[in-house]
């Protein structure tokens, strides 16, 4: 009881950072059916920002917030610069653009940064068993998730965006700014998988720190569905739990495996996802 | 005493030509729509009829030609700057997004002006336009049957406040009776408000019984035109390209 409790506990935490993960690659989707692969390369280089500030001038959250601000502002000019010339092409074009992109960006924190790991701050106290930073990481998604439902239930620049989403040629006619409203999505996707990379960082950075984490993002973006925000944060949370469950009882060795075992479960029993409504099929 | 300009007409168009490919879908057609008509734009199938309204509207790109509202250029425009030049496009089918409420789909219409409590007020007037979208605001617009989708995409349309309006065969799918409520609710609103209406329909008949003027498209180009008891009249240009 008391290995199964610590076990949830230990799954709650890094599932929240494959919550904040799978909602960005959601946001990014669902406006353009693309996954965006350079995420981990965008939260990668706000990482490396909050790690340059931080030793700078010894504040972790002016680096925190910073990470967040770079974040959102490399995803505005990932969308504007790269992935729009190539958008209206095909959508794998995209998808290939955002793969190309991430190894960019990892080489180049290499460049800057170096290969070498660094020591990087956890936010709170680390120790325990449900630590500070474990609560900060689960309340900073929560308030995330409820933020972007907020966002697109109740708000005219929601209600554009998911017009944009769903129906692009006709939000355009009734005066919705299409491309300003994808624009818009890859930023708050960014910002929202700087927070993803700030939580999952420490406590060492390097270039390719976040990789396996993505993987687990796409992972939980997958299972949740990856059309709504309940969806990702349950898929996030699930995931995490699921793995930390198997770590603990079955050994670590395992988790990866059982990770793909879930995706191809799911995807055979329920392939739009285990939170969203099974869609009618379009004829 | 000089008499006052003449306005200008709600839209002209000039020589315009839309293309698919090789194809040139509209090929040369001019028109002048004047200010509080309702003018029906007829024709058989691959007519042209809807690339004309969508390269209007900015939904597709010109090859050539201009495109003018109340005297402004509107020719190399997308759709969302069209829509606020007061030129509004009911897509065939209506456009209604299915995955969005009643309400949704319809403030959406107005969301680009900045004047919040018109938004409001216009809403609460479509209501009264269509009561039957008032008792469904809360449903998603897929619940909605076609007639109702109708409403709500016209509905949608004004909440912009258009001074033209373009309809794509708005009685696509709808039954006569619904489809000649829908016909005679566009006289109403043209009487009320001086809206102007581009109707475009296979319905012939139909659509000249509430027209004032009419132009029948065929291959691209315009084939006749006229005011629309004449072109109802006209036994030639009915059996040639109304088909009745």
């Amino acid at each position: 009881m008391e290995q199964l409790a610590e076990l949830v506990l230990n799954g709650v935490s890094s599932g929240a950072v494959y919550a904040a993960l799978a909602l960005s690659l959601m946001i990014i989707y669902q406006a353009t059916r693309v996954v965006n692969f350079a995420q981990p390369g965008l939260a990668l280089i706000a990482a490396y920002t909050a790690f340059s500030v931080t030793r700078a001038t010894g504040s972790y959250w002016l680096g925190f917030v910073l990470a967040l601000v770079v974040g959102g502002a490399l995803g505005v000019l990932a969308e504007r610069l790269l992935i729009r010339p190539v958008q209206r092409r095909s959508e794998l074009s995209a998808i290939i653009v955002t793969l190309g992109l991430l190894m960019l960006l990892q080489g180049v924190a290499g460049m800057v940064w170096s290969n070498e790991p660094h020591s990087f701050p956890y936010p709170l106290d680390f120790r325990g068993r449900f630590s500070a930073t474990d609560a900060f990481a689960v309340a900073a998604v929560g308030v995330t998730a409820l933020g972007l439902l907020l966002l697109f239930r109740y708000t005219p620049l929601g209600l554009r965006m998911r017009a944009a989403a769903f129906r692009p040629e006709v939000a355009r006619m009734v005066g919705v700014r299409v491309g300003l409203m994808l624009t818009v999505g890859w930023g708050i996707a960014s910002v929202i998988g700087a927070l993803a990379g700030m939580l999952a960082v420490p406590p060492f950075i390097f270039p390719n720190v976040l990789d396996g984490v993505f993987v687990y993002g796409i992972t939980a973006a997958v299972i949740g569905g990856l059309d709504n925000p309940f969806g990702a944060v349950l898929g996030g949370f699930t995931l995490g739990i699921g793995l930390s469950l198997v770590s603990g009882y079955l050994g670590p060795e395992l988790v990866t495996l059982a990770a793909l075992v879930i995706v191809v479960v799911v995807l055979s029993l329920r392939p739009d996802g285990l939170f969203t409504r099974p869609r009618a099929r379009q004829v | 005493m000089s008499a006052p300009a003449p306005a200008p007409p709600a839209l002209e168009v000039h020589d315009l030509v839309s293309a698919y490919g090789a194809v040139r879908a509209v090929d040369g057609v001019s028109l002048t729509v004047p200010a509080g008509s309702i003018t029906a734009v007829l024709g058989a199938n691959g007519a042209g009829k809807t690339t004309l309204l969508r390269t209007v509207s900015g939904a597709k790109a010109a090859q050539s030609g201009r495109v003018l509202a109340d005297g402004v250029e509107l020719t190399r425009l997308p759709a969302d700057r069209v829509v606020r030049h007061g030129v509004a496009h009911v897509p065939e089918g209506g456009g209604v997004i299915t995955q969005l409420t009643v309400e949704e789909n319809l403030r959406l219409g107005g969301l680009w002006r900045a004047d919040r409590a018109d938004r409001v007020r216009a809403r609460e007037e479509m209501y009264q336009l269509f009561p039957v979208l008032a008792e469904r605001r809360r449903q998603p617009a897929g619940a909605l049957s076609g007639g109702e989708r109708q409403m709500l995409a016209i509905g949608r349309a004004l909440m912009a406040r258009p001074r033209v309006l373009l309809l794509d065969e708005p009685s696509l799918g709808l039954a006569p009776m619904v489809t000649r409520r829908l016909l005679r609710l566009l006289r109403e609103l043209r009487d009320g408000t001086g809206l102007t209406v581009v109707l475009v329909e296979q319905n012939a008949r139909g659509a000249l019984s509430v027209a004032d003027h009419g132009f029948v498209l065929s291959l691209g180009r315009v084939a006749a035109s006229g005011d629309a008891d004449r072109l109802l009249a006209d036994d030639r240009t009915r059996h040639a390209y109304l088909g009745f």
